[in-house]
């Protein structure tokens, strides 16, 4: 082993950071990237199939507008107490962690209960045509976005309430707001694809 | 807990912390001994199923990928005996099928990609200066996948329910129509379990590499190789969705009655192609890209000067990775497509040819101005040059449609893709073993043995395939299981089955030198090769933790720059497992963050994950029960448990 020379005191340094800092909100970045590519690869195919078909949709209704447009509403509400979470979540503040954590944890469920009326206001089966597959596909992708976030954020919001709600975790709250975003994000995306696209 | 109490909890935890022992305090013995207590892995069966060292499960991780490179390597040499005379009795036509399926399937999706992702998990925390790598739960619950989706898809082939449609399953033929029973299943859902576990280490060695670099190492530092994994871990993240999603929709259309592939109900067939290819030719850089890496970083060592272009180099790997998304069509050429997509698609495959060009240009450079050294890395590497440019020379040719249309499912284009895929990933691959052997063991490997490693490699391979060339030229189109005496394709395939035998003896001959070295190897002591990357600042093999202090990078060959002492930062805990986070630009120091210690979680994810995938062949409900102990597990696994690590 070669001789060293100590350059670098990194004691004070602190032990968890938020944002750009934290290795877990690039983390969260890497994979918003591969869902991300897993939603444009879904709706590139949603396109590819709409394409060669020439009449859009297929043998179907276009899919109603009423509990889709609810999602949307209910993600959009969500954002203003996200974005309060995670500011609370930068100030450690866990009284108000706790709060947004709740409120976070419902909304998150909102959307999920108004998605048992989305499916079969798609107007088609998955096993109907391709028009009904592709669209079960997109949707059943975000639900499953809605799914897991939710099992994140309820696991993260019973977590600040036991003692280990301090420290890092306020950074694990700001990373799933983060997710959050994402969520809401390819939701606005899929939501002009699916409800859209067939009434072009 | 009440919120005064998470207050004094933190007031608590400073007090602590600040109080803390560090690597500043304790001499040289008694810091090895608190580290190595607090890094060890447990002895026994516990220790060697919960670790999340990236040195014990890159090791593990290159064996698994390496023992599935010699089971499709006797796959190969059965299919090679099976042609080695006109109508051969060897094996029947569905057990080849099943054979040039596993064969290839193996090949790429259980060796190349996952090997050159084994050597990272070892190699690239050392050369970053770090501790372990990032999310090393992560890392270990990766490698159980990837184990568990390889003897999936094995053990099938062992029951006679192998996948029998080729290593890109075309749709109709594994459609529900052409093929019934589970055999394409199988193969679609080894897709799930190679994407997972390949998808995981890229996150892990993308956040490794930009937060976890050591003090000092700007982006303009990075080792070559480091820049190729990024690079690489980026295509993967990009490419791999394509072929989940579309092998995803292959299972539904095969178990559940979607319609995305049946032209009967409004899907294309072609969409598969499109999906595949979009992931399968990236794939093709995914293996070649950590390659040209691996031979940037072992230049300097036996050209005894710095690896000529650095910034070239870097720029043309972003490059390569960049224009690998823009090439998928050309393997579809022969699929009417309109005349101005195949236009564009020849200029860019023939386009990704010049950031190609300027690496050799680099790397010849670099050898022609340097002092070579010959021992058997720096042959491969020299075979490597040779094999690669031909494999390259007739992938210019196939880019071309009118060549292409005539050459397509033609032994031409295996000639052309083996040339490229060994000559180009396998042939450095060997390389860099020899290269990183004494730091994996801490032993030298024979050279002896190794000069008679690659001459046979090399003489072999070119042996067995340059002739595939010509026989696909004469028409010899790719997969058949047998051909007509009168077609006088034996005495040409007949030289190419003997030559076969060679290359599969060099390397029985390369496993002979591993286990023989792994005993009676020389010692290799920390920096062998004087090279100047900063996995050689350490011992070899190197202790739990890595480094002692951890290292500061002050140029760009931090090992050759620093010769009389290296400079190093310290204050980093040592009663808990604490690595140092730095920027992603300019690597300051930011953060002392805790890394994860050893878990059983990850592996009983694993198993609950196998669960839900293999259920999910026969019954899509196995989605729903299946995700029920996943859950579970994946709660259990991210609860803190109280440790340090997990509190501070």
């Amino acid at each position: 082993m070669r001789p060293m020379r100590p350059v670098q005191d990194l004691s004070g340094l602190p032990s968890y950071g938020f944002g750009t800092k934290s290795p877990v909100w690039w983390g969260t970045l890497a994979f918003v990237a591969i869902e991300d590519g897993g939603f444009i690869v879904a709706i590139a195919s949603y396109l590819y199939i709409a394409f060669v078909n020439r009449v859009w949709p297929l043998r179907a209704p276009p899919p109603d507008l009423g509990p889709c447009t609810a999602v949307l509403v209910l993600l959009l509400i969500s954002l203003w107490p996200n974005w309060w979470l995670d500011r609370a979540a930068r100030e450690e503040n866990l009284r108000k962690v706790r709060i947004g954590m709740v409120v976070m944890t419902l909304l998150a469920t909102a959307p999920l209960i108004v998605r048992i009326w989305e499916f079969p206001a798609l107007n088609v089966l998955w096993d109907t045509n391709a028009y009904g597959s592709i669209n079960w596909l997109l949707l059943g992708l975000h639900t499953i976005h809605l799914l897991t976030d939710w099992g994140d954020t309820l696991v993260l919001a019973v977590l600040m309430f036991t003692r280990h709600g301090h420290g890092k975790r306020f950074s694990d709250v700001s990373d799933n707001c983060f997710y959050w975003y994402f969520v809401i994000a390819s939701w606005v995306v899929l939501y002009l694809f699916i409800y859209f696209v067939p009434r072009l | 807990m009440s919120v005064t109490e998470s207050d004094r909890l933190k007031e608590q935890e400073e007090r602590e912390d600040a109080g803390a022992p560090r690597d500043s305090t304790a001499d040289e013995a008694e810091l090895h001994r608190v580290l190595s207590e607090t890094w060890g892995t447990k002895p026994g069966f516990w220790g060697w199923i919960t670790t999340v060292d990236h040195k014990l499960i890159g090791r593990r991780y290159i064996a698994t990928t390496f023992f599935f490179l010699f089971l499709a390597g006797l796959a190969a040499m059965v299919m090679r005996a099976q042609l080695a005379q006109p109508e051969g009795q060897v094996v029947g036509p569905d057990l080849y099928n099943q054979l040039f399926t596993m064969h290839g399937t193996t090949m790429m999706f259980l060796f190349a990609v996952s090997v050159m992702e084994a050597v990272a998990v070892f190699i690239i925390p050392l050369v970053m200066g770090t501790r372990n790598i990032a999310f090393p739960r992560l890392n270990a619950f990766s490698y159980w996948v990837f184990l568990f989706g390889g003897v999936m898809v094995w053990g099938a082939f062992f029951l006679n329910i192998g996948p029998d449609v080729g290593w890109f399953a075309y749709v109709p033929l594994s459609g529900p129509e052409f093929s019934p029973g589970k055999r394409a299943d199988f193969w679609a859902q080894m897709i799930t379990f190679t994407e997972v576990a390949a998808l995981a280490v890229a996150v892990e060695l993308i956040v490794t590499i930009l937060k976890q670099r050591a003090p000092g190492m700007t982006l303009d530092r990075i080792p070559l190789f480091a820049w190729a994994m990024l690079v690489t871990a980026f295509m993967v993240m990009f490419a791999m969705p394509s072929v989940m999603v579309g092998s995803s929709m292959l299972i539904m259309d095969r178990l559940v009655g979607t319609h995305f592939f049946n032209p009967a109900e409004g899907g294309d067939v072609l969409l598969w192609q499109h999906l595949f290819w979009f992931f399968g030719h990236p794939e093709v850089y995914i293996i070649f890209v950590p390659a040209s890496g691996m031979i940037s970083v072992m230049l300097p060592a036996f050209t005894r000067r710095p690896v000529f272009g650095h910034l070239a180099l870097v720029l043309s790997v972003i490059s390569i990775g960049i224009l690998s998304f823009g090439l998928w069509v050309h393997h579809m050429f022969v699929t009417a497509l309109p005349q101005l997509g195949e236009s564009f698609f020849t200029a860019s495959s023939m386009l990704i040819a010049i950031p190609n060009g300027i690496q050799i240009f680099c790397w010849v450079a670099t050898i022609v101005s340097g002092k070579p050294r010959y021992a058997t890395p720096m042959l491969f590497i020299i075979g490597f040059i040779i094999t690669f440019v031909i494999g390259g020379l007739t992938g210019v040719m196939v880019a071309s449609v009118p060549l292409d249309t005539q050459v397509h499912d033609s032994y031409f284009v295996v000639a052309h893709f083996h040339y490229v895929l060994i000559g180009g990933a396998v042939f450095p691959l060997l390389g860099a073993v020899y290269y990183w052997f004494p730091k994996f063991t801490g032993r030298m490997m024979s050279e002896r043995l190794g000069r008679w490693n690659f001459w046979l490699a090399f003489l072999g391979f070119n042996a067995a395939f340059f002739p595939m060339h010509l026989l696909g030229l004469w028409g010899m189109p790719r997969r058949i299981y047998t051909y007509q005496p009168e077609l006088n394709w034996g005495d040409m395939n007949l030289f190419v089955s003997l030559a076969a035998v060679v290359v599969f003896a060099s390397f029985a001959l390369f496993l002979w030198n591993v286990l023989y070295s792994l005993r009676h190897g020389e010692p290799a002591g920390d920096n062998p090769w004087d090279a100047d990357t900063l996995e050689w600042a350490t011992s070899s093999p190197p202790p739990a933790y890595n480094f002692a202090h951890i290292p500061v990078v002050t140029a760009r060959e931090p090992l050759w720059a620093e010769r009389r002492a290296l400079p190093v930062a310290v204050g980093l805990r040592t009663d808990m497992r604490e690595l140092v986070i730095t920027s992603v630009t300019e690597a300051r120091p930011e953060l002392r963050e805790s890394s994860p210690d050893p878990s059983i979680w990850p592996l009983i994810s694993a198993i609950a994950l196998t669960g839900l995938f293999i259920g999910s062949i026969f019954t899509p409900w196995a989605v729903v029960y299946g995700s029920i102990p996943l859950t579970i597990a994946l709660t259990a696994w991210f609860w803190p448990k109280g440790d340090k690590e997990d509190e501070a």
